[in-house]
């Protein structure tokens, strides 16, 4: 991404060193991770010391320092989701794709990540593919999903 | 300067405004262990170990000397088989990530601690702070910092900092309780091919 | 639209939009919660759409995507007023029958109405539907009436009069005198006094001062706070206003997890409309108040919802709390006095002005009043949020409500309060819910998240959980919190793989001490909890893996097996090819049997062997009967048919 684009995105926050994190949230959308020079441009431009900047990106789990895949699949470990089975779901997943939570493929297709709670319970377990929230995942069910979803 | 009275394991101590019960041991002679504490720092309250009871207002509490304020009347107990019990806990718990560290050996010795007792770690650093904060708030380089949390937090140099500056300075290095740091450095720069030292 | 700049413009407003509501229209309400729109309701309101364009009805019959009223369970949820139809589990191809035969007719779609458990009777209304019938629904009430994406529904049902009062007819300090009267205690976990924090703030002397809603509801399987903030955002709103009111805030800031995109996305747009209209911002409602409101989204940290954690992550740090000798309403955010409350907190504030102290502390116990809002999930059959009065007993809540256990299976355990909270026993079925009998019990309040669970639970499998969820989320900054949960989830470890000591009980207890007394935050010093009350009310458990290397419940893996039993064994191959990982041996005349060694315990193979042989059984693993030699294992077909 041009160097003006992502001067636009940090400037959209007023410039304020306490925008941060919401800066970063935005740069993460838009460029599916946090490329080094992206942390150093907003280090300079917020005048906030990189080392902060690193401790930020690397404390909350919303960001990556490394690319992810096209196609994020977070699987809910919410204590719900939990008691009706949700860690099977990270073993099937693993057994499809070779994946495990946090790892992305080399052709860079998918992401796995387990979450700590969609806040959808009642339909636990819960898996939100790309953004859409599925509710009542079976181990059966898994795989067809994955593969529907990452079909590009 | 507003002066006032507090007590100190029964022995009437004087301190000053603003204060913290850390200070006023201090200059009341009474020792008490801490690790992440530096004067030239602010208090950062992370190693615990200088956990005291105080007694305000009929109330009793465990309480981090360091950042906590002395105040007129606060009953301050320094040692008590509760306070050690939880000191050699934490200590156990230090050792498990540095077990031959001469300044945690000296407080290891005096509260009775076990080394070993606990699952050795991979990792020699027990997060006092003093090497990223004495580079934050001392020589304002920002040169090494933390990074991640919870089990996962270490501490790790910016390289495009540390390159340019740390080799003339090297200041943290003898606060290091662990000499992790000196450790973390070389790998630093054997990673960004900067040669030996 | 207009400004409105004084509370009679506001009235004006109200009675206007009362008259065209009343003028005989039907609504079509539609659950538009992200638990619902999982399940297919955005196609639902599409066909609703669609069909009645087709019918010519758009004159008569309004429909709208509204807030979430509670019943999870059974979404997508559809309600019809003004006759208060309730049909569950609508899908996109029911939508024609329902306004062909409802609207148009009159009649009921009997296939898609509650049936009350036992005789099976329709249950038409709302309120004729046991799990609403047992609640006290002060603040989920009206979150079918909303559309949450317009303000004007909820000034037709009486929004902020609550605000225009506090402006109008009380002083600040009056405000604060009836919250405190109110005794409202805060809903996010710690149960702290609100008119004591709120008077706290209101006399720090300082420059500027905040108030602030905690949307961060990290505690999994709590998620009241985003059906409240989804579904009905301006009755957070104007309780965030009355509160800036009364302590003299001008800023005030929403923090909400990222991992609820709709809620912010509704508190955003609230806030826009909220301006429009003269009720946020400059001169509200021309009494002269000034409140900036801003969002900011969290960032994937669960201690970022400890109320200095998030005070620091508003700052753009990271969240590390801050020793709390001062307190944050005296010195917050910016080291300025902040107020601040859980959403439902805020959501409860414009009744109390609105109807009163005493009203509001006519419900509840000695020590918490008003309602709360649990979110009931794990192995119950009504799962979705309850709003009860605080003194109900778990035994309704989980019984009366929640409709029992699932597939005739025996309750175990109820956990409450998240991570901080603990496990309560059948014992305690009769305790009443409030703050200090939770603690009491070894428990918490907690944010309301209340998990079931069943006789198919490990309670040492749940305490692990636990241990490693705050592991995951500890800040780091403090020594018994990090090394003392990394060791504890070390011990955990070895417990349900089968290499628990004799002394590790006695090691957990002691970490447990020094996290509860030497913590430098409550997520530490709460952080043993789970851990305690599960060693507390199922030691037998900890005792069975320790020294039995068996885990009762039959969960963790290591110390369970899955073998198929040759007497019933009818070598059909189902289970053999579903196998991931090529663990069963056999053929189409052989006995299926099971390689341990390969044997990743998924529990595949129980699942699909057919109902009518049941042969895969699950046993501890110390008991799988040896496999049976080789030349055993043909099937003799003739005999098992006789």
């Amino acid at each position: 991404m041009e160097p003006e684009k992502i001067d636009d995105i940090i400037d959209r926050f007023g410039g304020r060193t306490g925008s941060l994190i919401q800066v970063l949230l935005a740069l993460q959308r838009e460029l599916n991770w946090l490329p080094p020079s992206v942390l150093e441009r907003v280090s300079e431009r917020l005048k906030v010391p990189l080392a902060r900047v690193r401790q930020v990106a690397t404390f909350y789990k919303a960001f990556s320092l490394a690319p992810r895949g096209r196609h994020q699949v977070h699987v809910c470990l919410g204590t719900a989701c939990h008691v009706r089975g949700a860690p099977r779901l990270v073993q099937t997943i693993h057994d499809h794709t070779g994946l495990g939570p946090g790892q992305t493929d080399p052709q860079l297709k998918f992401t796995i990540e387990t979450v700590n709670c969609l806040g959808c319970c009642a339909l636990g377990p819960v898996v939100e593919i790309d953004g859409r929230t599925y509710g009542h995942v079976t181990s059966e069910k898994l795989p067809e999903l994955l593969e529907s979803c990452g079909r590009e | 300067m507003n002066q006032f009275t507090l007590s100190i394991d029964g022995k009437e101590v004087t301190a000053d405004e603003g204060m913290t019960v850390l200070d006023a041991a201090r200059r009341a002679g009474v020792f008490i262990p801490t690790l992440c504490h530096h004067e030239k720092l602010e208090p950062f309250g992370a190693c615990r170990l200088c956990l005291v009871e105080v007694e305000e207002r009929g109330r009793t509490r465990l309480v981090v000397s360091c950042v906590y304020p002395a105040s007129a009347g606060l009953k301050v107990t320094t040692r008590s088989g509760n306070i050690d019990r939880l000191r050699r806990t934490i200590l156990e718990l230090l050792l498990a990530r540095s077990p031959h560290s001469p300044v945690l050996e000296k407080l290891v010795a005096q509260y009775g601690a076990q080394p070993g007792r606990f699952e050795k770690q991979a990792s020699f650093c027990i997060h006092c702070g003093l090497c990223v904060r004495y580079c934050a708030e001392v020589k304002k380089a920002q040169a090494v910092g933390f990074i991640d949390r919870g089990v996962r937090k270490e501490i790790a140099f910016v390289p495009e900092i540390a390159s340019q500056v740390c080799e003339q300075c090297k200041q943290c290095f003898e606060l290091c309780p662990t000499s992790y740091l000196q450790a973390a450095y070389v790998l630093f720069r054997a990673q960004a091919g900067l040669g030996s030292e | 639209m207009s400004r409105l700049n004084n509370p009679q413009d506001l009235e004006r407003l109200r009675q206007q939009l009362q008259a065209r509501r009343m003028a005989g229209r039907t609504v079509i309400s539609v659950c538009a919660g992200t638990g619902c729109l999982a399940l297919g309701a955005q196609e639902v309101i599409a066909a609703f759409r669609e069909e009645l364009q087709k019918r010519n009805l758009t004159a008569s019959v309004d429909h709208k995507g509204t807030g979430c009223p509670g019943f999870c369970e059974r979404g997508p949820v559809v309600v019809i007023y003004p006759q208060k139809i309730c049909y569950l589990q609508v899908k996109p191809a029911d939508v024609p029958e329902i306004v062909e035969r409802t609207l148009e007719q009159n009649q009921l779609v009997e296939r898609l109405l509650y049936r009350l458990p036992g005789d099976g009777r329709q249950a038409p209304r709302e309120e004729d539907i046991p799990f609403y019938a047992h609640q006290q629904r002060w603040l989920l009430g009206n979150n079918m009436l909303i559309d949450s994406k317009n303000i004007e529904d909820y000034i037709a049902l009486g929004g902020y009069s609550a605000l225009a009062r506090a402006l109008f007819e009380m002083k600040p300090e009056q405000v604060i005198e009836e919250v405190k009267k109110s005794g409202l205690r805060g809903r996010g976990g710690a149960g702290f006094p609100t008119g004591l924090k709120w008077e706290g703030s209101a006399r720090a002397p300082a420059d500027k001062k905040y108030v602030i809603v905690n949307a961060d509801e990290g505690d999994p399987g709590a998620f009241m706070d985003r059906a409240l903030l989804e579904g009905n955002p301006h009755a957070v709103l104007e309780g965030l206003i009355i509160g800036a009111y009364a302590v003299g805030a001008c800023e005030g800031y929403v923090y909400v997890r990222q991992e609820y995109p709709l809620a912010v996305e509704n508190i955003v747009l609230a806030i826009e409309q909220a301006r429009s209209y003269g009720l946020l911002g400059e001169n509200i409602l021309g009494s002269g108040l000034c409140l900036e409101v801003f969002v900011h989204r969290g960032a994937g940290a669960f201690v970022s919802g400890e109320s200095t954690a998030l005070m620091t992550a508003i700052e753009g740090r990271v969240g590390e709390p801050r020793p709390k000798y001062v307190r944050s309403n005296i010195k917050g955010l910016w080291n300025r006095p902040s107020v601040l409350n859980n959403v439902e907190t805020w959501a409860n504030i414009p009744l109390i002005i609105n109807r009163g102290a005493d009203w509001f502390a006519s419900v509840g116990t000695a020590g918490s009043k008003g309602t709360k809002i649990f979110s009931l999930v794990g192995k119950i059959n009504n799962t979705g949020l309850v709003e009860v009065p605080m003194g109900i007993s778990l035994r309704k809540i989980i019984y009366d409500i929640g409709g029992g256990i699932p597939g005739g299976k025996r309750f175990k355990a109820v956990q409450t309060g998240g991570p901080s909270g603990g496990c309560l026993p059948e014992s305690l079925l009769d305790l009443p819910v409030g703050f200090d009998e939770l603690t009491e019990a070894g428990s918490m309040m907690g944010s309301g998240g209340m998990i079931v669970m069943d006789e198919d639970t490990c309670m040492v499998d749940v305490a692990r959980y636990f241990v490693e969820f705050l592991a995951d989320e500890s800040c780091g900054k403090c020594v018994p919190c990090r090394e003392g949960l990394r060791q504890m989830a070390a011990i955990f470890s070895r417990i349900v793989n089968g290499q628990g000591r004799e002394e590790d009980l006695q090691t957990l207890q002691n970490l447990a001490e020094v996290l509860k007394s030497a913590s430098l935050c409550a997520l530490g010093t709460s952080a043993a909890n789970p851990f305690m009350s599960t060693l507390r009310y199922f030691r037998e458990e900890y005792e069975a893996h320790i020294k039995e290397k068996r885990c009762p419940a039959l969960v963790c893996k290591s110390l369970t097996a899955y073998w198929i039993d040759p007497a019933r064994c009818q070598a059909c191959m189902i289970c053999l090819k579903k196998c991931p990982v090529g663990a069963i041996a056999g053929g189409r005349d052989t006995i299926h049997v099971i390689d341990q060694a390969k044997c990743n315990r998924c529990g595949t193979c129980l699942e699909v062997c057919p109902k009518r042989f049941g042969a895969v059984n699950k046993l501890a693993a110390r008991d799988v009967p040896s496999a049976p030699p080789p030349e055993e294992r043909t099937i003799d077909r003739k005999r098992k048919e006789t």
